[in-house]
């Protein structure tokens, strides 16, 4: 294995999550687009700590602090989304122009 | 780079299919018209990387990943999809922008990017699959990082509070 195949494949899954970020409109399939971006920074980071072979650990390590993060804004993220929703029955990202200018 | 000796390696063949997998699953999530399938997609792009973790030895971060994502964030996810009432039928058009091809490009620009700075400087450099037990990042994490791990619960502990602040009714309406 080297390790620029990992890399090549985070780069994909990243750049199709950057996509997904652009072009959906609902607040929902937005985080989820966020999550594939974050899942390829993980690959990155363990990909990373098995090359350089360190005692610490360190790409493991906050590869868990990435999931725990992840995870915390997912809960925070679908509660805005939810309140969003609420408020204005609509939870596409495109009809949120109350601070437009 | 010798792409026969690459392929002689069944590793390389395991990658080959479990990476093919989770590219296809994620172009559906960000291209699925049905909301439900988009988030069941992501399952199995986060199961191909779990996977791959298991390759690169780390055992402890692909079962929480499993735990984690598979096991809670997902569910989460589903819940969310229902309370907001998305669109879960057949209907395309209404789920996307119009304007479908910045987004591509923007995407392919980032890719190609990111593929060559890491070609360019990586080449090909071995990876080892050496297995990290449990007990070795266990170590590690209650030691040397015992203060960014408490620093990440206490995070956690104010994203807890802040979800149910924000999810629950307003008591003064």
């Amino acid at each position: 294995m080297i390790i620029n195949q990992f890399l090549v494949l985070a780069a994909l899954l990243f750049s199709i999550g950057i996509y997904g970020v652009l072009v959906r409109r609902n607040a929902v399939l937005v985080l989820l687009s966020i999550e594939l971006m974050l899942t390829a920074v993980n690959i990155n980071l363990v990909a990373f700590g098995s090359y350089i072979q360190d005692t610490l650990r360190s790409g493991q390590v906050f590869a868990l602090f990435v999931i725990t993060v992840a995870a915390a804004e997912v809960g925070i993220g679908l509660a805005i989304v939810v309140l969003v929703f609420r408020n204005r029955a609509s939870a596409n990202v495109d009809e949120l122009d109350l601070m437009r200018w | 780079m010798d792409w026969g000796n690459w392929f002689s390696d069944a590793n390389n063949v395991v990658f080959l299919v479990v990476a093919l997998v989770m590219v296809a699953a994620s172009v559906r999530v960000v291209t699925s018209p049905n909301v439900v399938h988009s988030a069941l997609m992501l399952v199995i792009a986060l199961a191909g990387a779990a996977g791959l973790f298991l390759m690169l030895g780390a055992e402890f971060v692909a079962w929480t990943l499993v735990l984690v994502y598979i096991g809670a964030v997902i569910v989460l996810f589903l819940f969310g999809i229902m309370i907001t009432r998305a669109p879960t039928g057949r209907d395309p058009g209404r789920l996307d922008h119009a304007r479908r091809w910045p987004a591509a490009v923007v995407a392919l620009g980032t890719f190609v990017t990111i593929a060559t700075v890491t070609t360019l400087a990586f080449e090909d450099r071995p990876v080892s699959g050496a297995v990290t037990s449990g007990g070795d990042l266990g170590e590690v994490l209650f030691n040397r990082y015992v203060i960014p791990f408490e620093a990440v619960s206490f995070v956690l502990l104010a994203a807890l509070i802040g979800g149910i602040v924000l999810a629950r009714k307003d008591p003064e309406r």
